[in-house]
């Protein structure tokens, strides 16, 4: 079902287009990358602060208040040109498993950012200027640099074919993982 | 002229073993990226802080002394990670333009950084003002220059 859905998606020919262009594929994906300073970036300054590692004289509210639309922003680009760069080969990143790796990571740092906001960033006002947050905020901050590390680094190998679904044979775990089956022939 | 130079690169012990091996470059280059996230988030809280945006109702030399471990630590981080990508590549990076922007963009962002912006940063002046804003946009361009360059070496 979502393989047939994924195999139409990258037949469309703005999909062809994109996957073939020049430039524009070349473009999209650096900007994805360069943006990772800006939204990776100002998480990690954030994050630092919630450990208690650096800026320690800096106010938690001043991060999550004036630093925190900046890191929106870098993370609207990052997903308008992450999505992008899927939508031009849909059913080979489906199948390629740092791909999903790098989902199932992204959901648990947007969870653990949930959570943070949701939680112990309610009651900032209290420990806003104390230089080591309270232990659920520096939990949170940990979690969300560990997280974002990998998401990175599983993002990055995505471009490496090793474990695709045509490059058999592949261990049975790796076929699993990746949903590799009569489905996934057409995934190259 | 040079190319000989880049020829040696290549044939070191350690830019072959990079070269050679199926994991190293990828991982190496996965690392790499860690540094720049790191990079740009300490560049970006003193830059945007500069060009009167972002962290506002802070000090400029408060943050720049905070970032400052960050900064040097990236750069120490991308440079040790950057020298083995380089040396498994050599000759094809000497033939890359883009590989040369990269190169020469990165000497005039790195004494730019450590002479003009740090002493503006720790002279504190609030608020920043033109001289800032000036600072930080520059700082800005020069090191998204060497970014992009790095970036583009492997399409070009």
């Amino acid at each position: 079902m979502i393989e047939r859905f994924l195999g139409w998606l990258g037949e469309t020919s703005w999909s062809v287009a994109l996957l073939e262009s020049l430039y524009v594929w070349p473009l999209v994906e650096s900007t994805h990358v360069l943006t990772l300073g800006l939204f990776v970036g100002t998480t990690v300054m954030m994050d630092l602060r919630l450990t208690g590692t650096a800026f320690r004289n800096v106010p938690v509210t001043a991060f999550t208040g004036r630093l925190l639309p900046w890191t929106r922003i870098g993370f609207a680009v990052m997903a308008a040109t992450g999505l992008l760069l899927f939508y031009s080969q849909p059913l080979r990143y489906y199948h390629n498993i740092f791909f999903r790796a790098k989902v199932v990571v992204l959901m648990l740092a947007g969870a653990n950012a949930a959570i943070f906001h949701a939680g112990v960033h309610r009651s900032a006002g209290d420990w806003d200027e104390d230089a080591t947050p309270p232990r659920s905020a520096r939990i949170a901050g940990a979690v969300s640099l560990t997280a974002w590390a990998v998401v990175v680094i599983a993002g990055r190998l995505i471009a490496y074919n090793w474990f695709d679904c045509d490059l058999q044979p592949q261990p049975g775990w790796v076929n699993r993982l990746a949903g590799c089956g009569a489905g996934a022939a057409g995934a190259e | 002229m040079l190319e000989p130079f880049f020829r040696w690169c290549e044939s070191t012990a350690l830019g072959r073993a990079v070269a050679e091996s199926v994991w190293a470059f990828p991982v190496i280059e996965a690392v790499h990226l860690l540094g720049l996230c790191v990079l740009g988030g300490a560049l970006l809280v003193v830059d945007l802080r500069l060009l009167g945006l972002g962290l506002t109702s802070q000090p400029v030399a408060r943050l720049a002394r905070n970032a400052r471990p960050w900064l040097v630590g990236s750069l120490v981080l991308m440079a040790a990670t950057g020298v083995p990508l380089f040396l498994s590549e050599a000759i094809r990076a000497y033939y890359n333009t883009s590989f040369w922007v990269k190169v020469c963009t990165l000497p005039v962002a790195l004494t730019f950084t450590f002479l003009v912006r740090e002493r503006v940063a720790r002279r504190d002046a609030d608020p920043p003002g033109a001289t800032g804003r000036i600072v930080g946009a520059v700082s800005l361009a020069l090191w998204l220059t060497v970014a992009a360059a790095g970036r583009w070496i492997g399409f070009s």
